[in-house]
């Protein structure tokens, strides 16, 4: 817990303090929000969109997703970094539980996260934002969220574990970027055409996401689906950090 | 003039050879055109939609955010020249301050006749044609280039600014609001929010995807092609007298 605690603090006060990290993750989801809330806004009117919360809160489900799994993509990328650096070679012949680095990589990427969706949340609640779900919807909604945080980055921590270099960053955010994109973003699952239509048939982020706006419209559906599937996942990538965590102690 | 010709080969051949700054120039604007077209294709529905295909409509946003890709390249080609003292050397010889930032950007040029020719067969080959015919197509290359002048002078001015590349790379996301803060999704006479499309109107981004959308969709219309070219250009003056200026500053301090 030490370990946990000391590897997250570090983390957050450099994400903190440095203005080249903390803008871009708060800038980019606002950016997107901004630029489909209000670009996109008229896309309601089309025939077959139906959801009684607006558009403002359709395109908030979307953000929150993304914001949270950003905050893990980027809390990869900085395990990189570390590994870069050397630091992460002294941490762990410093450290007496190394599953505890793990811990406080996943600690600081869940307050990354919630730190940018109170931005966005403020944001999108001064733009229209309606929440019609009640106080079990909204603990609901951003468990789903914090658990897509947790599987972000200990899908990221894994692959940085493996690689040890910045040159991983590709191989952290492409994966998560498609998985984002391939779900039914600006429009209902229903209103997607073409190849998109199919890969967010198969993509378990469509479940998420529309899990996440039926418990913001106060119209929960798919949401049991969208919890077992999330956790299921985190397991997964709980085993592939550890695997990651076991690679890099061999080379330590 | 021959110095200049060596600058601006050394500039073509370094971005060339340099893959991490072609590939993702090339497939993230094709990646979000294929996912935009796909998934907004249902968009095409709202009255007054100008055409009956997204493809069409989106395939303009690749060219700008192709050349956006440019400001970043050229930021850190220049950032790098001015860390590794390569600058310094140049300003000791009688080289022309323009000269030496045309030089510098030819080989974002280059890279912007790449992608421009490759958007161009992606959009031949998967959509419906380019409605101003050959001569249209021809025209698209040209402002692509425009724009990529314009977005590479930006980011060599912030790297002549600056003076390293950390700070091209903080800078990037400005451009991406640029980008969305645009008509890039919807025309602007179908943004609802009204000071989203204010905001719009008064973003040069605007006008120069209706220049590439006007020769796409429409066939030949001079006012939306001279407000698409008279904003790259614009851009592009404003940028490179600034970057000069901002090379000046730097020699005087060299």
């Amino acid at each position: 817990m030490k370990v946990a605690r000391a590897v997250a603090w570090r983390n957050i006060h450099n994400w903190a303090t440095k203005p080249s990290m903390l803008v871009p993750s708060l800038l980019f989801p606002l950016f997107f929000f901004t630029a489909f809330a209000g670009g996109l806004s008229r896309v309601d009117s089309i025939p077959g969109f139906d959801y009684d919360a607006g558009y403002t809160t359709f395109v908030y489900g979307f953000v929150l997703l993304q914001a949270s799994a950003f905050g893990g993509i980027f809390t990869g990328f900085a395990v990189a970094r570390d590994f870069e650096s050397g630091f992460s070679r002294r941490l762990m012949l410093g450290a007496a539980h190394r599953g505890g680095i793990v811990g406080g990589y996943w600690l600081s990427a869940a307050v990354r996260a919630a730190t940018t969706i109170a931005v966005i949340t403020v944001v999108a609640l001064i733009a229209g934002l309606e929440v019609h779900g009640n106080g079990i919807d909204v603990v609901g909604l951003y468990t789903l969220a914090l658990l897509m945080n947790a599987l972000a980055v200990l899908f990221g921590t894994g692959v940085a574990m493996r690689l040890r270099t910045m040159q991983a960053g590709p191989a952290i955010q492409t994966p998560a970027f498609l998985l984002l994109f391939l779900a039914p973003v600006w429009v209902p699952y229903d209103l997607l055409t073409g190849w998109v239509h199919a890969a967010a048939t198969v993509n378990p982020v469509t479940l998420v996401l529309e899990a996440e706006r039926g418990l913001l419209a106060g119209e929960p559906e798919k949401v049991l689906p969208a919890f077992a599937v999330t956790t299921l996942i985190v397991g997964i990538t709980l085993l592939w950090a550890r695997g990651g965590l076991r690679s890099a102690e061999r080379v330590a | 003039m021959n110095e200049v010709l060596l600058l601006a080969r050394r500039s073509v051949v370094r971005t060339l050879r340099q893959p991490a700054m072609i590939v993702p120039a090339l497939v993230f604007p094709l990646l979000l055109l294929s996912i935009n077209s796909s998934g907004l294709e249902s968009a095409t529905h709202l009255p007054g939609f100008p055409t009956d295909s997204y493809f069409q409509f989106a395939l303009a946003i690749a060219f700008v955010q192709g050349a956006l890709f440019s400001a970043n390249s050229a930021g850190t080609n220049v950032a790098s020249d001015i860390e590794s003292g390569f600058l310094n050397r140049l300003s000791l010889t009688p080289l022309r301050r323009v000269s030496l930032i045309l030089g510098q950007l030819t080989g974002i040029l280059a890279l912007g006749l790449i992608q421009a020719l490759t958007f161009l067969g992606v959009g031949l080959a998967f959509g419906e044609g380019i409605a101003a015919g050959v001569g249209g197509a021809v025209v698209i290359v040209l402002l692509s280039l425009t724009i990529s002048l314009a977005f590479g002078s930006i980011g060599a001015f912030v790297a002549l600014r600056a003076g390293n590349g950390e700070a091209v790379q903080g800078v990037f996301p400005l451009f991406f609001a640029a980008l969305f803060l645009s008509s890039m999704t919807l025309p602007r006479d179908l943004i609802e929010i009204e000071w989203f499309q204010t905001v719009a109107t008064w973003n040069p981004v605007s006008y120069m995807l209706e220049g590439f959308r006007s020769l796409v969709i429409e066939g030949w219309n001079a006012e939306a092609l001279a407000l698409g070219f008279g904003c790259a250009a614009g851009v592009a003056v404003i940028a490179m007298a600034a970057a000069s200026s901002a090379l000046r500053t730097r020699m005087v301090r060299t």
